[in-house]
């Protein structure tokens, strides 16, 4: 039941085939069977199974909600009441919320029942989950492989049929990059679309919550739960249409679909290459038109984000200091002590790094050279994108340029794992829309994703590509082997 | 030491609170004197996942300062944060406007010794406040409150245009007198809701260059703003004179012991990194919101000074003096339209009898128990001579006891001056009567006994009598 | 560019960070490198371009200004250890 698509489970709930306090037991045991995957910070049986039941009397009373009743998980970056948020770190080991995100909180008016909070990269740092002060994350199709990151957990959850939908947050590609290293959907709406009030801020100008889902249908079900204006987030779109389940069926005749040929460069796995392109045919040959398109700037990509994000970064958690709530030090003799004690112990060597990185970005004498320059170059590459969509109505490439590496293959070489972002991080540069669908294995049968791109506010557009794609394949129906538990 | 050798440079950076009901960035309240963080929202405490939404009216308010001196207003302005870890400061940033303020340039007209003389302002920033530190109550600890967190300031930045303390002090003043008169800050200094810091260096005259300048942090009393620069400024030249070189950085001034001294812990590492605020972005603000406050502007004292002057003939000083609070001038205004007494009697009541109520009752002119229609009923009464000054006072403090208008108590104590001639006949022959020695006394020359006559007449009637008619009747019958 | 102690002890310092003396050459390494991949930005012309702050370049909005909290105090004060009368307590400050 719990790897079934929401339409299905969202059915079941109805015809009495099984209550949502039953699926949420499911859910919590399948949870508890797979404990080594460590994808979970938090769970909360006592919660989820009196939510659930509070979502059996509605449905009893007729809620008609698709969402009423299911099953999720949240990534543990999202403020919530009454339970644990740490954001994967030390200095938030000990912090409960006194209020609940915005994203929570539709989640809940929604009925949604959400069993735990998932594991992640340390405030989601990381593109591997092994930065999480909670210990790493395993992939479920291989464990000796990392889910991706920063929401591996989120990701490893739905791919092991713990849970149907998860919520998740993509600063440089956190949702996109996990989905695709777990065959998942996993989507990345338009900054602005989803509040960020109450998600623990990393980049400020670049986070942005996405789901996970086993299909198309099922993320587009997912993402209009927790899209919205939001009074409390002055970034937050005010004017946006919320539907992106109506356009799922439409064909693909005449759709435009841009291939960047920067994005089929020498840093891409052949194996990659060639089942982007095999994707691409299976387009073309339900109607689409492949155009190259051009996008000069995204190369630097890496090189803009990694002076932006670590610079609002570091800023944003400054406030990480011990006086007012999470973690302490024990030892300190004054107030400086007691700052410097409590954040080099809270924190991981990632975040250190990257606190120091753009720290040196935003100081004096240098700030124009990068910070400036790097705001430039942003612009540029949003450019390129914009000018892009006037050749075509979406863009299709890689998300990752490999698959899932092994556990600690790239985390002690930070360049190297920047790099492993290219594909995802110039949409966050430019706040566009992007999704990563289930396209094919490597010859390790490890997933490969490719990377469906928008323009602004174009989710439904992406979503169609993908769903029109779901029904001519069937990578995205492709469950991992070895996982504990009944479904 | 020698002053002559040397010239004083001194710019001012003066924060001010802004009058709003909310605090800048979020819905906690900003009333004064609450219980220790009970006025804090999530975005106060700076947990995890807060984020800024931006207070229109303290726009507005910043807005309104900058029309009001004559500055320009910067239709598009940005938010940036600064970047320092303190208790006070739970971001361990401040939101403040860096890049371009919402007001820019202008400039403010202040009187020297020498006359006039015209200040420039840099700038004016929206930004917010700090928490507070509670020293003392914990032995080895500092407590920490953030009631005021996030309280919205803006900060006026003088250019270095002030040549001397005094100066200085006639700068803050005016400034200190807008903020109020135009209604975008109450300006107490001892709430703290109107501070300044002073850049202060010395050059020898003649010399082009500034001089290295220390900044005096917090100073939030008139009294201290002189103190604190004078001993700055002889700090420097007796430095200088000695050999030394003045090191640039930040001071605070003692009042208790009247020095200023090195801020150490705010001494390192002074970068404070700015960049653009990504939670907010810049603030656009409309040519019609613009004019819409400008129309809402009330006279500004200085035109309003010397209309007062030229409509009414009053004294620079009266006027000025009128001018000190919005209410005092709308008071006069308002009352001198209503009476028929001139309006130097209307000026001399309020700085006599109303001021003298007021103060007893430590009652600001807002709070004033008789308003200016009421206070006009009084003067009429004194104007027709149906009362005489002097009851006016007597009926003064029962309107002020709440007795009612000026006629209802005049009825009801029949305090009525008597003008009948007949009458006031009558209450003269018997104190002449009375009083023989006296009569002789007058009688013989000494014209100055009329005033006893005159005062007996009053006391017998009262105080009714018409002292006027008293006066001419006293002399008739004592010449006859 | 390589980046001195002295440099990496300014930088930690800002931060609140300590980098023990051992660290401090792999952690310069590090973040050498990691210079060295920004130094790329280098490439683009970015002559005449206006900075971007804020994806698709929004305007600020204004809310009114009306105050609707609710004294939280006491669920503040429980998320850590050191508070006391209703203070958040730090080693005495010292100006
Ligand atoms: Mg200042
Ligand atoms: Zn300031």
């Amino acid at each position: 039941m719990l790897d079934h698509s929401l339409t299905q489970i969202a059915k079941a709930l109805r015809d009495g085939s099984i209550s949502s306090v039953e699926l949420t037991q499911l859910a919590l045991d399948k949870a508890d069977a797979n404990a080594r995957l460590n994808a979970f910070i938090s769970l909360n049986p006592e919660q989820a199974l009196t939510a659930a039941a509070a979502a059996d009397a509605a449905l009893k009373a007729g809620n008609d909600d698709p969402l009423c009743g299911i099953v999720t998980a949240h990534k543990d970056l999202f403020c919530t009441k009454d339970i644990l948020t740490t954001c994967g770190s030390k200095i938030l080991s000990n912090f409960i919320s006194p209020y609940d995100a915005t994203v929570i909180e539709k989640s809940n008016a929604r009925h949604l029942v959400s069993i735990g909070k998932t594991n992640m990269d340390e405030f989601a740092m990381g593109s591997t989950t092994e930065s999480s002060y909670y210990g790493a994350t395993l992939n479920p199709w291989n464990t000796e492989h990392v889910p991706g990151g920063s929401s591996g957990g989120a990701a490893a959850v739905v791919a092991a049929g713990i849970v149907p939908v998860s919520t998740g947050t993509d600063t440089g590609g956190s949702v996109r990059q996990p989905a695709a290293l777990c065959n998942l959907t996993g989507i990345k709406p338009t900054y602005g679309r989803v509040s960020r009030w109450g998600m623990v801020a990393f980049a400020s100008s670049f986070d942005q919550a996405g789901v996970f889902a086993n299909s198309a249908e099922d993320a587009a079900i997912m993402l209009e739960a927790i899209c919205g204006y939001d009074e409390k987030d002055s970034t937050s779109i005010e004017k946006q249409e919320i539907d992106f389940k109506s356009d799922l069926n439409q064909n693909l005749e005449g759709m435009r679909v841009g291939l960047p040929k920067q994005f089929f460069n020498a840093e891409l796995d052949a194996g990659i290459a060639d089942t982007v392109m095999a994707a691409a045919n299976e387009l073309e040959k339900q109607g689409a038109v492949l155009v190259e398109v051009d996008l000069p700037n995204s190369a630097l990509g890496i090189p803009c984000y990694y002076v932006l994000a670590p610079a609002e970064a570091s800023s944003n958690l400054s406030r990480f200091d011990g006086v007012r709530y999470g973690f302490r030090a024990e030892e300190y003799t004054d107030l400086e002590s007691m700052y410097v004690n409590t954040r080099s112990e809270g924190f991981g060597d990632e975040v250190k790094r990257r606190i120091l990185v753009g720290t040196y970005a935003l100081s004096s004498g240098y700030y124009d050279a990068y910070y400036i320059k790097a705001q430039k170059l942003r612009r540029l590459i949003a450019n390129d994108f914009t000018t892009a969509f006037e050749h075509c109505d979406v863009i299709l490439g890689p998300t990752t340029p490999h698959t899932a590496p092994k556990l600690g293959a790239v985390n002690n070489d930070p360049v190297s794992m920047y790099l492993e972002d290219i594909y995802t991080v110039t949409l966050n540069l430019a706040g566009l829309p992007g999704l990563s669908v289930p396209a094919g294995f490597d010859q390790n049968g490890l997933p490969i994703g490719m990377q469906l791109i928008g323009n602004y506010m174009q989710e439904a557009k992406i979503l169609n590509v993908a769903h029109q794609f779901q029904q001519a394949t069937d990578w995205h129906t492709q469950r991992p082997a070895n996982i504990g538990g009944e479904s | 030491m020698s002053q002559t050798k040397w010239e004083v440079v001194i710019g001012l950076e003066i924060h001010t609170q802004l009058s709003t009901k909310s605090k800048i960035f979020s819905r906690a309240s900003t009333a004064y004197g609450a219980e220790a963080n009970r006025q804090t929202t999530p975005v106060d405490i700076a947990l995890p996942g807060v984020l800024p939404v931006m207070n229109k009216h303290a726009a507005e308010l910043a807005i309104r300062f900058g029309l009001a001196v004559g500055a320009k207003i910067n239709a598009r302005s940005t938010f940036e944060r600064k970047n320092y870890f303190y208790p006070d400061s739970p971001k361990a940033y401040q939101i403040t406007q860096f890049e371009v303020p919402i007001v820019g340039e202008g400039e403010l007209e202040i009187d020297t010794i020498n006359g006039k003389k015209m200040i420039g302002i840099t700038r004016a920033h929206l930004e917010e406040d700090a928490g507070k530190s509670i020293h003392g109550a914990m032995t080895g600890k500092t407590g920490i409150d953030l009631n005021r967190c996030g309280t919205p300031l803006i900060e006026i930045v003088s250019e270095p245009d002030m040549r001397s303390s005094a100066e200085a002090v006639a700068f803050l003043r005016k400034i200190h007198g807008i903020v109020r008169y135009i209604g975008i800050s109450d300006g107490n200094m001892q709430e703290g809701s109107f501070r300044c810091d002073a850049n202060i260096s010395v050059r020898p005259f003649g010399q082009d260059e500034f001089g290295t300048r220390a900044e005096i942090k917090n100073i939030n009393s008139f009294r201290f703003v002189e103190a604190a620069i004078e001993h700055e400024i002889e700090r420097q030249i007796d430095l200088i004179e000695a050999g030394g070189t003045v090191v640039q950085e930040t001071r605070l001034y003692d009042p208790d012991r009247d020095e200023t001294r090195s801020m150490r812990s705010k001494e390192e590492a002074h970068d404070y990194r700015y960049f653009p605020d990504p939670d907010l972005p810049p603030m656009v603000i409309d040519e019609a919101t613009i004019e819409a406050i400008r129309a809402d502007l009330p006279e500004l004292p200085e035109p309003r000074i010397a209309r007062f002057i030229s409509e009414f003939s009053l004294s620079e000083e009266d006027a000025t003096l009128l001018m000190a609070d919005r209410q005092s001038a709308d008071f006069f205004e308002t009352c001198n339209a209503k009476t028929t007494a001139k309006p130097a009697q209307v000026n001399n009541w309020i700085h006599s009898e109303l001021s003298a109520h007021l103060n007893k009752e430590n009652l600001s002119m807002a709070d004033s128990k008789i308003d200016a229609d009421a206070l006009a009923g009084l003067l009429d009464r004194i104007s027709d001579d149906t009362i005489s000054g002097k009851i006016a006072k007597e009926v003064f403090a029962a309107m002020w006891a709440g007795e009612g208008s000026a006629d209802d108590v005049i009825l009801a104590k029949g305090l009525k001056q008597i003008s009948d001639s007949g009458a006031i006949e009558n209450i003269v022959k018997e104190i002449l009567a009375k009083h023989p020695e006296q009569v002789e006394q007058y009688l013989a020359g000494e014209q100055k006994m009329i005033g006893f006559f005159v005062g007996q007449v009053m006391k017998a009637s009262q105080g009714k009598a018409n002292p006027k008619q008293a006066n001419e009747i006293l002399r008739k019958l004592l010449s006859s | 560019m390589a980046f001195s102690p002295e440099q990496i002890h300014k930088l930690a310092s800002l931060a609140k960070l300590r980098v023990e003396e051992e660290a401090v050459e792999v952690i310069s390494s590090q973040i050498d490198n990691i210079m060295q991949l920004i130094d790329q930005m280098e490439q683009a012309d970015t002559s005449g371009i206006t900075p971007l702050s804020h994806p698709q370049d929004p305007v600020l909005r204004l809310r009114e200004d009306v105050p609707t909290q609710t004294d939280m105090r006491d669920e503040f004060m429980v998320l850590n250890e050191h508070s006391e009368a209703g203070l958040f307590m730090v080693p005495k400050v010292i100006d």
